[in-house]
């Protein structure tokens, strides 16, 4: 057990937790912020996305001491008001049914299009196939990465 | 957990406003927790079941008091524009929560399934809404000193005269009045919120994490929990030794409950950790030797030896004595996992003098009483606080998880969360059953079906009646298709694995053993398989319709790029009828569904929008039990643990699905389940017209198309 220090969303944050224990269950359990879901353990479903430094991460795997003096974002985190380019889009085209899987589509296309702002079909199937969603929302999520890119290149929003 | 009490108690004392009349005046309930409130939010308004829906605030604000839970297939937007419309409220002001347990108001089985809460909802709450409404007049014409007869309503406003009194400002009032009686609902054509496709209420939650689900629930104080369990079905703990979990930093307790060992700790991390350091020694029972080879020769036996009948037409099976030319078939299907992405879990609370529960529940009436029988308290002191489910598909619908926190807490003395992990849920969902059926079918002298038989063997899931368990062969024995000579027989096969209700039930694999045998009869009277469905459903017009708009839609005859094909499939299930036709190609073995075309009529539309998803969505569902997943048993264990044992279908595998609405003035059908048992025989039937060769067992592997 010890201190470990890193920034979440913006703020330094420091926890007492074992290095071990995945970031996933620091920020469930230990700090309460839940928007951040459990759902495989084993990084092969993808609701656990966050960012680290801006790349997604599953954060079921990520063991708190990997994650020491880096900068972590969440869904809580990504904007203030749910006004990033990908919420927005996602609102527009209501994209969530149950919507347990959406943080992590969510966070993982916000890193996608922080990369490639204008993906094809393809780059949206390679980065977004490691995400998961039973209610079948993929066709909504396709075209809400579209619209998110336009959002970003000047579309109107 | 004082913050919800406190609700609770402040909900329970304006109760009595409402109690005697038609509204229920809302209570401030403070944002931060309003959602843990939602399953305490008393709507008071006990005795009449028309005044159990509608919340109106002094600020305007009109509150739906839900008793449906919402897993993403969209009863809190459609029942609320249902209500909406005939109370003729600001939609912009709309919000809704999910109700309590409370059988007088909601019924004596409250929950979500069957994709009934349109279909049952429809009436009551058309009645409610206008109801209201007409309360809110009879307010504002008193108070205007008008006869009724001079107001209208207006966007959440009674214009009385020539004074305009908003909802908000007449609600404690109209409360307090008895519930007008024969108040007739809207005319249709007036709907202005019904038939639109408003935005979901609940996806500004769902795009910021701040929806609470099951998962997410917080109650002060709380433990965390896993439990152990007999990786063999019906397993039981023999002998433990706890003394190294209870050594991994944060366990607090390690407690015996009915399903096996539950780890408590100060988070969800460490009670695993706690888990994996538990030495145990299993008395596996008496199915430790059981496997998937085994099931099915027992179910192979039920299919094969006379049965139970559920349907007899004509002649039955004795129209194929004689008959020179009998087409035969066997068809399969493996146990599916429900696999929502929220694994099961709950948080419970029992105290002395009650219990709280806090679930991503289906069935909120059994979720009490199986806590209220662990507890021994009386069903009334039992809160049921509803949360966003992470997916349901029918599992939500057991109370096994909810049970295990009751017990957890119960032990511990404090609230517990439980949360099972992904490896839990897979080996311990409650399972669609596995099924065989024989088919054996005849053909006319033009090459027209004229024999339908076909015996079954599947456990029971659902109750039997006169020896069927009617789900078990549902779309089997019920098929609209006119054929002379039908015969339908079932016999239990039970191997005793856990098995419910799985998205469209029966249907979700029955209906690909139909609808590809129907496929074969057309194709050994050489007939096109559109040309037949045509012909034999000449008397269920609806049906007929769908078939006809997907085929249309799809191009059905019209010529495909080279090395591709179409299937088509039809069914009737949950009050509503689609079609789907799909198109296929086969490259490098690898199968590929480019598109699904799916007319659906589902009667009088909500929301088309809502419709459009639920049809995308029961295809996903659907497309991913063809293709993939199928849960296999060996020695007695589900070999199945996550997600790359037991795929699902992902972004890249997506087909282009196009939904095409039938306008009708019908009354509402299902919908949350209308779509997925018609995806997997429109994608073999496609298979079999590119390739000549006919699947017979799901899931299709990638070797069963070479």
């Amino acid at each position: 057990m010890a201190s470990i220090k890193f920034t979440l969303n913006g703020k330094p944050q420091s926890v007492d937790v074992p290095a071990g224990m995945p970031l996933l269950w620091v920020l469930r359990d230990t700090l309460g912020m839940t928007g951040t879901k459990f759902g495989c353990g084993m990084a092969l479903c993808g609701a656990c996305t966050v960012h680290q430094n801006g790349q997604a991460i599953r954060s079921c795997i990520t063991p708190i001491s990997s994650v020491a003096g880096k900068s972590v974002t969440t869904i809580e985190g990504l904007s203030p008001d749910s006004t990033h380019a990908v919420q927005k889009a996602w609102t527009e085209l209501d994209v969530p049914q149950c919507g347990y899987c959406q943080s992590g589509q969510i966070m993982q296309a916000a890193a996608l299009l922080a990369k490639n702002a204008k993906p094809s079909d393809a780059d949206i199937d390679e980065v977004m196939r490691g995400n998961i969603c039973r209610c079948g929302t993929y066709q909504s999520i396709r075209m809400a990465i579209h619209r998110a890119s336009e959002i970003l290149r000047g579309g109107v929003a | 957990m004082t913050a919800v009490r406190k609700v609770h108690r402040r909900g329970f004392l304006k109760s009595g406003i409402g109690a005697a009349a038609g509204l229920t005046l809302s209570f401030a309930v403070p944002e931060k927790t309003r959602l843990l409130a939602q399953g305490a939010a008393q709507s008071g308004a006990r005795q009449s079941a028309l005044n159990g829906y509608i919340h109106i605030g002094a600020d305007d604000t009109v509150t739906m008091v839900l008793p449906k839970s919402e897993m993403g297939q969209g009863p809190m937007t459609a029942l609320s524009q249902v209500l909406a419309d005939e109370l003729d409220c600001d939609w912009g002001k709309v919000r809704a929560v999910f109700a309590p347990v409370d059988p007088k108001l909601y019924g004596p089985l409250q929950g979500t399934f069957g994709s009934m809460s349109v279909r049952t909802g429809w009436d009551p709450m058309r009645k409610a809404g206008a109801t209201a409404r007409a309360m809110l007049i009879e307010t504002a014409a008193k108070r205007a000193g008008v006869d009724k007869s001079q107001c209208r309503t207006e966007n959440g406003a009674v214009l009385a005269g020539s004074q305009r009194f908003t909802y908000g400002s007449l609600a404690e009032e109209a409360a307090k009045l008895q519930p007008p009686n024969g108040v007739a609902p809207k005319d249709p054509a007036a709907f202005r919120i019904i038939g639109k496709s408003v935005k979901r209420l609940d996806t500004p939650l769902k795009v910021n994490g701040k929806a609470t689900f099951g998962i997410d629930a917080k109650v002060p104080g709380m433990q965390f929990a896993v439990v152990a369990r007999c990786p063999v079905f019906g397993g039981k703990v023999a002998s433990f030794d706890a003394s190294k979990a209870k050594a991994v930093p944060g366990v607090k307790d390690v407690v015996p409950i009915s399903s096996g060992l539950a780890v408590i700790a100060d988070n969800t991390w460490n009670a695993m950790e706690g888990r994996r350091a538990l030495q145990i020694q299993w008395d596996e029972g008496p199915l430790a030797t059981l496997d998937s080879a085994g099931i099915r020769a027992m179910m192979k036996e039920g299919a094969e030896k006379p049965g139970a009948v559920a349907r007899k037409e004509g002649r039955g099976a004795a129209a194929l004595e004689g008959v020179s030319k009998k087409i035969e078939a066997v068809y399969e299907a493996a146990y599916m996992s429900h696999a929502p992405m929220e694994p099961m879990n709950a948080t419970a609370h029992v105290r002395p003098d009650g219990c709280d529960v806090w679930a991503a529940t289906q069935i909120q009436t059994a979720a009490r009483q199986t806590a209220a029988e662990i507890t021994k308290l009386p069903p009334e002191k039992v809160n049921i606080h509803t949360l966003y489910l992470g997916g349901g598909f029918g599992r939500r619908g057991g109370a096994d998880f909810i049970a295990e926190a009751v017990e957890i807490s119960k032990a511990a003395g404090t609230p517990v969360k439980l949360t099972w992990s992904r490896e839990d849920d897979m080996t311990h969902d409650l399972y669609r059953p596995a099924s065989y059926t024989r088919f054996r079918g005849a053909l006319d002298a033009e090459g027209w079906p004229m024999v339908w038989t076909a015996g079954v063997g599947c456990p029971s899931f659902a109750g039997m009646r006169n020896g069927v368990d009617f789900a078990a062969v549902e779309g089997i024995h019920d098929i609209a298709y006119e054929i002379p000579h039908i015969q339908v027989e079932y016999n239990k096969a039970d191997p005793g694995i856990p098995t419910t209700y799985w998205r469209s039930v029966g249907y979700s694999q029955n209906t690909f053993f139909t609808e590809s045998f129907l496929d074969e009869l057309a194709a050994a009277g050489g007939k096109d398989p559109l040309e037949v469905r045509l012909r034999l459903l000449s008397k269920t017009p609806r049906m007929k319709a769908v078939v006809e708009l997907a085929a249309e839609k799809a191009g059905w005859g019209k010529p495909l790029p080279a090395g591709h094909a179409r299937g088509i499939a039809v069914v009737n299930n949950i009050g509503s009828f689609n079609a789907q036709v799909a198109e296929v190609s086969i490259e490098k073995g690898k199968l590929k569904v480019h598109r699904i075309d799916c007319a659906v009529d589902c009667g009088h539309v909500v929301n088309p929008a809502i419709v459009t998803a639920q049809i995308q969505s029961g295809i996903v569902y659907g497309l991913s039990a063809a293709l993939k997943g199928g849960i296999t048993i060996k020695n007695g264990r589900v070999e199945q643990q996550n997600f790359n044992q037991y795929e699902v279908l992902r972004i890249d595998e997506m087909p282009r699905v196009e939904v095409h609405i039938v306008p009708s003035d019908k009354a509402p059908g299902g919908i949350g389940e209308a779509s997925t048992p018609t995806t997997a025989p429109a994608v073999a039937n496609a298979i079999f017209a590119l390739t000549g060769k006919r699947l017979r067992r799901l899931p299709i592997r990638p070797a069963d198309l070479a």
